[in-house]
């Protein structure tokens, strides 16, 4: 990982985006929600302005319209991000109705704060499950199945409700060209939301100290076998 | 046994912060209900008047540190691995799944940090001491439950698990298909492993999500991970950076994977991977 000279971000000029594998699933499991029980999907980010191709992304998934909440791309802790959503689900809310379930990925997968969602769903006064790796609506409520104690743990959570959902929930599918022609045409409303004070704020980023590995090459080809087995004794593995 | 080993580490971040240092059951609802236990964390922290709370980072530890942040208005630091006391609280977090840290600011009444398993070992410290127990008689409000575990689905299958696996064999890109996949459950039977795989191969559909490795994965920490055609990317290594020792087998000389192991062969998996396990036949 190569950090920006200022050491507030990585160095980005070389590398793509894509939506994180989390969100990806909370995506894919909108979009087959709907296609199952007929509604509206809305898909929703918080990011700089070159963020609106990731929800030409899900749009080109099935997803029907975009919320972009804009910055500048400096740092907003979780607490801000949340604040920002909160607000923007409330303005959406008032104008299109309620939703029935607002997806989330547990964490992000950059700055891995692990609190969005719970923030948001506590600010909304509604229930939130995490981690989820398996999520069926079941009349009013929603089966959710979480990974535990090497199976899975069961919550029946009544809607409406904030899930978070980790990557494994579903194989997400790839986007088709009509799909994105379709996304080219579908709304994005835009706005630019201030950003608070941050109270777990972002000093500097540190590249951590490689672990020390330095290999030992046991050979080429197959006749490096009985060094891999020497080595698989030496251990204690076998 | 995760949950233990980041307890213990969250206890030597928050021995900086003061004494006397209490401890909360996090099975003391049962069934488990997140908010519940929440209720229940913000009452004795309120009552002890505590300067900061502790837990550790893995999903149970962050999700209920993170309603708590939520609940009682505060930020949260999740996955720190170093923590100082003062105003603010420095903290250095990891980003990234651990391949990235982060020096920051925590600027709270109470300071509310996780600590993820395997930040760093536990070497020092005061022997265990007898604690007095102080129960907490509380009313649980009915919303409170309306996230409480109903059920428990076991997991299927019955093989070693991936995550508490002593050797783990896992495949990548290299290994071609889902097929291929043959020879390395091959070489994992015969270690009493586990089989892993990385991104690339739950995408293409050829191994179920839960032998994946890697940052969104399952994080493992093993005696020896041996990663075949795996080409070692970020999120992958934030996975398997916990194992003791690693093996790559590679094609590429120069793959990433080669510079973060401990031992390497180069070459054509397909005939190195039997060639191994014939090898290993040969002692039984």
């Amino acid at each position: 990982m190569v950090l920006a000279d200022d050491a507030m971000a990585l160095e980005t000029r070389h590398l793509g985006f894509t939506i994180s594998p989390h969100e990806e699933c909370g995506v894919e499991e909108a979009v087959r929600m709907i296609e199952a029980a007929g509604g509206e999907s809305v898909v929703l980010t918080l990011g700089p302005p070159e963020a609106v191709e990731q929800l030409r992304d899900a749009m080109a998934l099935g997803i029907d319209r975009a919320i972009h909440l804009q910055t500048d791309g400096s740092e907003w802790d979780g607490e801000a991000t949340a604040g920002a959503i909160v607000d923007a689900v409330r303005a959406d809310e008032a104008t299109s109705g309620p939703f029935d379930l607002v997806f989330f990925g547990n964490e992000s997968a950059d700055s891995g704060g692990f609190q969005v969602g719970l923030r948001v769903a506590r600010a909304l006064g509604r229930p939130c499950a995490t981690g989820l790796k398996g999520v069926k609506v079941e009349g009013g409520s929603v089966r959710c199945e979480q990974e535990a104690d090497g199976g899975r743990d069961v919550y029946a959570v009544p809607m409406p409700a904030v899930l978070t959902v980790k990557e494994g929930l579903n194989l997400p599918r790839y986007p088709s060209v009509p799909g994105r022609m379709r996304a080219a045409r579908k709304p994005v409303a835009a706005s630019t939301p201030a950003r608070p004070p941050a109270r777990l704020e972002l000093v500097r980023l540190v590249v951590p100290a490689g672990q020390g590995r330095r290999a030992e090459l046991l050979g080429s080809g197959a006749a490096a076998a009985p060094a891999v087995v020497e080595m698989l004794r030496s251990v204690g593995v076998l | 046994m995760e949950g233990n080993e980041a307890s213990l580490q969250s206890l030597t971040l928050a021995r900086k912060f003061g004494e006397p240092l209490r401890a909360v059951h996090m099975e003391a609802v049962q069934p488990f209900a997140p908010d519940a236990m929440t209720a229940l964390m913000a009452m004795v922290a309120d009552d002890l008047d505590v300067s900061s709370v502790f837990a550790a980072g893995t999903d149970r530890g962050n999700d209920v540190m993170a309603r708590l942040a939520a609940r009682t208005g505060l930020p949260f630091a999740a996955n720190c691995i170093a923590a100082e006391p003062g105003d603010p609280v420095t903290v250095v977090r990891q980003r990234w799944g651990g391949s990235l840290l982060e020096d920051a600011l925590l600027r709270a009444p109470r300071a509310l940090i996780t600590v993820p398993p395997y930040a760093f070992r536990v070497t020092d410290g005061p022997a265990p001491i007898d604690v007095d127990v102080k129960p907490y008689l509380t009313r649980i409000e009915p919303e409170d439950l309306q996230v409480q575990v109903t059920g428990h689905v076991a997991a299927a299958g019955g093989g070693v698990s991936l995550a508490e696996a002593k050797v783990v064999v896992s495949g990548g890109r290299g290994v071609g298909s889902k097929e291929g996949f043959a020879i390395i459950e091959e070489l994992a039977g015969l270690l009493g492993g586990a089989v892993g795989c990385s991104r690339v191969v739950t995408s293409a559909g050829w191994r179920p999500h839960s032998d994946q490795v890697g940052q969104t994965g399952t994080k493992i920490a093993p005696e020896l991970y041996i990663a075949c055609g795996i080409s070692g990317a970020t999120q992958h290594m934030a996975g398997c950076k916990g194992a003791k020792r690693i093996l790559a087998i590679n094609a590429d000389a120069e793959a990433p994977i080669m510079q973060n192991a401990d031992y390497a062969v180069v070459g054509d998996l397909k005939e190195i991977v039997p060639a191994i396990s014939a090898e290993i036949r040969k002692l039984k």
